[in-house]
């Protein structure tokens, strides 16, 4: 997720501090990435330095606003334009254990999907009763809202596919590493190991 | 109060070596109140079992109790007359009569009880209604309606009346997202002011919608999840 962005697309609207972003931030996604104040103002330093920001003076209150600049407007405008990178994006544990079960052995891989789907559906079931609940929900929450559970649908599918996937493989023989063996009958375990360290 | 009740319900087609088990030893129960999805792969036995839940088919062995009635102890015609009564059916393709409009539809179930006409129009008229069907739908014939309309009428004959229990298999396999969801808001609605609802779905965004779901592979239930505490636990988590 990028903070920097979602200040700069914050201060669009015009210009604010720090806990106003904070609080604008969590309303739109629901208190879905909750943002710490110290997080903020880092980040509004960076962009100051940066020059995408400038800092305005101090009001009665001791706040201090900050506003977007034309450099930071068109920064802003290049991040709307382009795709989110899938390199972007974390690795997904999800993915690599389901990988991982599959050459490890003694793991019950349709186990291991049955207890992932039950935990993603429960998800699934509590994000749908959200919105059920929310009916007149602000419009960036419900996308917010909605993109988690496409996601959860998302990868319920997914699992569903691997389910049969798997149930018709023959899974692969667990492969044990390559143990370097020993060059004569006189070397011992001991002396391999200090070998390759 | 229990509507629905599978004891040991089990389901068998042919014999010898054509011998297969559409379901084995289902047990399940659904209050009044509740709303459960059945998920499961492509002949994991979901259409079986709503099937016996709904008094369509009958197990071979164990039970099926509608609100305490056990379904093999009734005659044909008071077999009839229960699922008239108290059992609602929604399937993926409809199912409406396409000689009757979409009134005539809805009041389908009452009529064939004995209810008056005059009568059975105006209950069918308050359910289209109750739907969100538009009143300038209601005297206009299947072929004359979207399918979203069209499944809004079958839902309206499946909840006319008193029904307190609720099948639906796959209603939102032929329709678009929105109205897919539509349907689902309309079936949880139901069930929220006091009928018991059997969802069968593929579609997992549309399990979300039930209290509890419950898997099915090789004809036998292989997970059951606990019912939601409620969303306001979600809530909390998503602060921390």
């Amino acid at each position: 997720m990028s903070v920097k962005h979602s200040l700069l697309a914050l201060l669009e609207r015009g210009p604010a501090y720090g806990y106003q972003l904070r609080a604008a931030f969590e309303s739109a996604t629901g208190n879905t990435w909750p943002l710490n104040i110290g997080q903020v103002y880092t980040t509004l330093n960076r962009l100051e330095r940066d020059e995408l920001v400038e800092a305005l003076p101090e009001n009665d209150s001791g706040q201090r606003p900050y506003r977007i600049t034309e450099t930071g407007r068109r920064h802003l405008a290049g991040w709307f334009a382009s795709p989110v990178q899938a390199a972007d994006r974390p690795r997904d544990e999800l993915t690599i254990k389901l990988a991982l079960a599959v050459t490890t052995p003694g793991v019950d891989v349709a186990d291991v999907i049955q207890r992932q789907r039950g935990a993603t559906l429960r998800l699934l079931q509590e994000y749908t009763r959200l919105k059920a609940a929310e009916e007149h929900a602000e419009l960036a929450w419900r996308l917010v809202l909605e993109s988690m559970i496409f996601r959860a649908e998302a990868e319920i599918r997914w699992l569903d596919h691997t389910e049969a996937v798997v149930a018709r493989a023959e899974l692969p023989a667990p492969f044990p590493f390559a143990v370097d063996e020993p060059d004569s009958a006189d070397a011992t375990p001991e002396r391999n190991r200090t070998r390759t360290h | 109060m229990t509507v629905l009740h599978l004891k040991g319900v089990s389901r068998t087609h042919g014999t010898g070596e054509n011998l297969v088990h559409a379901l084995v030893d289902a047990e399940l129960t659904i209050e009044a109140g509740e709303l459960v999805a059945i998920m499961g792969p492509s002949g994991s036995g979901k259409s079986t079992l709503l099937n016996l839940a709904g008094g369509l088919d009958a197990p071979t062995s164990g039970e099926v109790l509608v609100e305490g009635t056990v379904l093999a102890s009734l005659n044909k015609k008071r077999l009839a007359g229960l699922r008239r009564r108290s059992i609602g059916y929604v399937f993926q393709d409809y199912n409406l009569v396409p000689s009757l409009t979409a009134a005539e539809n809805a009041a389908l179930p009452l009529e064939l009880d004995g209810l008056a006409a005059g009568k059975a129009r105006k209950m069918a008229l308050a359910a289209l209604e109750e739907v969100g069907l538009d009143v300038k739908q209601a005297d206009r014939f299947p072929d004359e309606i979207s399918g979203g309309q069209a499944q809004r009428v079958a839902i309206a004959r499946a909840l006319i009346g008193e029904r307190r229990l609720v099948l639906a298999d796959e209603p939102t396999g032929a329709l678009d997202s929105h109205t897919g969801e539509e349907v689902l808001k309309l079936l949880r609605r139901r069930v929220d002011a006091g009928a018991a609802g059997l969802l069968v779905t593929h579609d997992a965004r549309h399990a979300g919608w039930a209290d509890r779901v419950v898997f099915l592979r090789d004809g036998r239930i292989v997970d059951s999840s606990a019912p939601l505490a409620g969303a306001d636990s979600l809530l909390e988590g998503a602060g921390s």
